[in-house]
């Protein structure tokens, strides 16, 4: 009796390989699929590629205080502050960032520069995609970083 | 000695178009198993090259050809090289006595379909007597392909992949043997055409439905995926122990070669599968429906039959490695020798004993 259980059992593996042909893939549509990310997702928490945000009226959310540099521990993160002036205002405090590089050579995306951040200003995106043939093509500036202008805002 | 030279260069012609018919089977066979296997896990399997990933297979062939042809130190360089060369061109040999339909009439003494078949004046056809042995011998030296891969590689993974595809093939040979032989019985005969004229009519005259030789056709498909070394009986080449078996050391061209033989080898099994237990190149419905078709494919029909139920085989072969586990190394010979052997045994008696019974 053993043997036909042996069978059946078989025959129960050869079934469900047979039904899960016809199930639809658990397969993410990367890179043919659409937006960004051409089709590969991610859960919320992921963190990828940095964004800097801004903030409801456009301004940059960056003040430049140096937290999320002090907090890196490898030291990847280069800032240069300058001061805002009436006539020239990109973020809603006294400085901003006028340089603000990310070097993926060495950084190990693990969040403490956003957990640093006063202002919520650097964030964690979804961006995965940082291969490069240079290595020098690797230090993302801050316009490579930003979050674009949105759409209203462009034609102050 | 003009009809001497057309003889013979039909003759080749016949055999270059069925060895490339052969061979692009093998090569989208693979490209089939790596869909169908991607199915059964919820994947796509092959989708970059061409539509489908259709042209898979042309990727991987062009690929092989340009990879770097290692040969790693202290290996015994001839058996090295003939050992890949030995496991193809045997692969291929034994489809020199398949007969895969009867006779295209418009191609004379070469009508015959199968290498070694020819047509008569009176319009019967030659064949080998004995093609069954021949495919049996074939594939039994078969096993020399990979146990010189595995002696003259000088690596353990190699070597102990070849042992163990020696005593597995060895053991499973015997009962693949013996289960064929209830066959052999029931047509009274070695020639392949002979036993599929034998069950020439609908498909329970097939061998698998007479008597109890389904029990027979089981012993005989177990013992024919270990002879191909196919899960779940592919210990040689197992990657979770032995890295790649016999291939461990085999890189470009030579390791694509076993790659084909082993996909050749598949072949030839669900052929001799087809002939033995499936009617061959009968149509399943053969004189229950009345069609009538144009001469030329009234002639390739029975080419298209067998094909389906190669075609049926090699699915079954790819779903049965989408489903089950490899076996233990002590398993699959217990199973060997203390299952598969005394039921092959005990179908021939009682087979031998229903032929007796029909012949009173």
């Amino acid at each position: 009796m053993s043997v036909l259980k042996d069978i059946g059992a078989i025959a129960k593996g050869m079934s469900i390989t047979f039904g899960e042909m016809f199930q639809p893939t658990v397969v993410e549509n990367y890179p043919d699929g659409p937006g960004p990310f051409k089709g590969a997702k991610f859960q919320e928490r992921f963190r990828g590629l940095h964004v800097l945000q801004r903030d409801e009226n456009g301004l940059e959310k960056c003040v430049a205080c140096f937290l999320c540099a002090a907090a890196c521990p490898s030291n990847c993160i280069y800032i240069e502050a300058a001061e805002n002036t009436e006539e020239h205002r990109i973020s809603g405090a006294e400085r901003y960032a006028k340089v603000y590089n990310i070097d993926y050579n060495r950084c190990i995306f693990c969040g403490y520069c956003v957990e640093a951040c006063p202002t919520d200003a650097i964030t964690h995106g979804h961006g995965f995609e940082l291969a490069a043939f240079n290595a020098s093509n690797l230090v993302y500036r801050k316009e490579q970083l930003l979050m674009p202008t949105p759409a209203p805002q462009l034609q102050r | 000695m003009i009809e001497t030279l057309k003889f013979v260069a039909f003759l080749l012609l016949k055999i270059v178009v069925i060895t490339h018919v052969l061979l692009g089977a093998v090569a989208y066979t693979v490209w089939l198993e790596r869909k169908l296997i991607g199915r059964m896990q919820n994947r796509w399997g092959p989708t970059r090259v061409g539509p489908f990933g259709l042209l898979q297979p042309i990727a991987d062939g062009v690929k092989f050809i340009l990879k770097e042809d290692m040969l790693p130190p202290g290996v015994n360089k001839p058996l090295f090289v003939l050992a890949p060369l030995l496991a193809v061109a045997l692969g291929l040999t034994s489809l020199a006595v398949i007969p895969f339909g009867e006779t295209v009439s418009q191609l004379g003494k070469l009508g015959a379909l199968q290498i070694s078949g020819f047509v008569r004046a009176d319009g019967s056809i030659m064949d080998p007597g004995v093609g069954l042995l021949i495919i049996l011998a074939v594939t039994s030296i078969g096993v020399y392909g990979i146990a010189l891969a595995g002696w003259s590689s000088n690596s353990k993974y190699s070597l102990l992949g070849s042992l163990r595809a020696s005593a597995q093939m060895v053991s499973y040979e015997l009962s693949l043997g013996l289960s064929l032989v209830g066959v052999i019985m029931l047509s009274g005969s070695l020639s392949l055409r002979q036993i599929v004229d034998a069950q020439a009519g609908p498909f329970w005259h097939w061998n698998v439905f007479v008597g109890l030789q389904f029990i027979a056709f089981f012993i005989y498909l177990t013992a024919a995926y270990a002879e191909t070394n196919r899960i779940p009986f592919d210990l040689p080449e197992a990657e979770t122990e032995l890295v790649a078996g016999y291939h461990t050391e085999y890189s470009a061209m030579k390791f694509a070669m076993f790659f084909m033989a082993e996909y050749a080898n598949m072949f030839t099994a669900s052929c001799v599968a087809t002939l033995l237990f499936f009617g061959g190149w009968h149509s399943p419905l053969e004189g229950l429906v009345k069609y009538s078709l144009p001469p030329l494919l009234a002639a390739l029909e029975p080419v298209f039959w067998f094909a389906a139920k190669i075609f049926v085989f090699i699915f079954v072969y790819i779903w049965i490695r989408g489903t089950l586990p490899r076996f233990r190394y002590d398993q699959l010979m217990a199973f060997g020798w203390k299952v598969l052997l005394p039921l092959a045994i005990a179908n021939i008696v009682v087979t031998s004993l229903y032929v007796a019974w029909r012949t009173v």
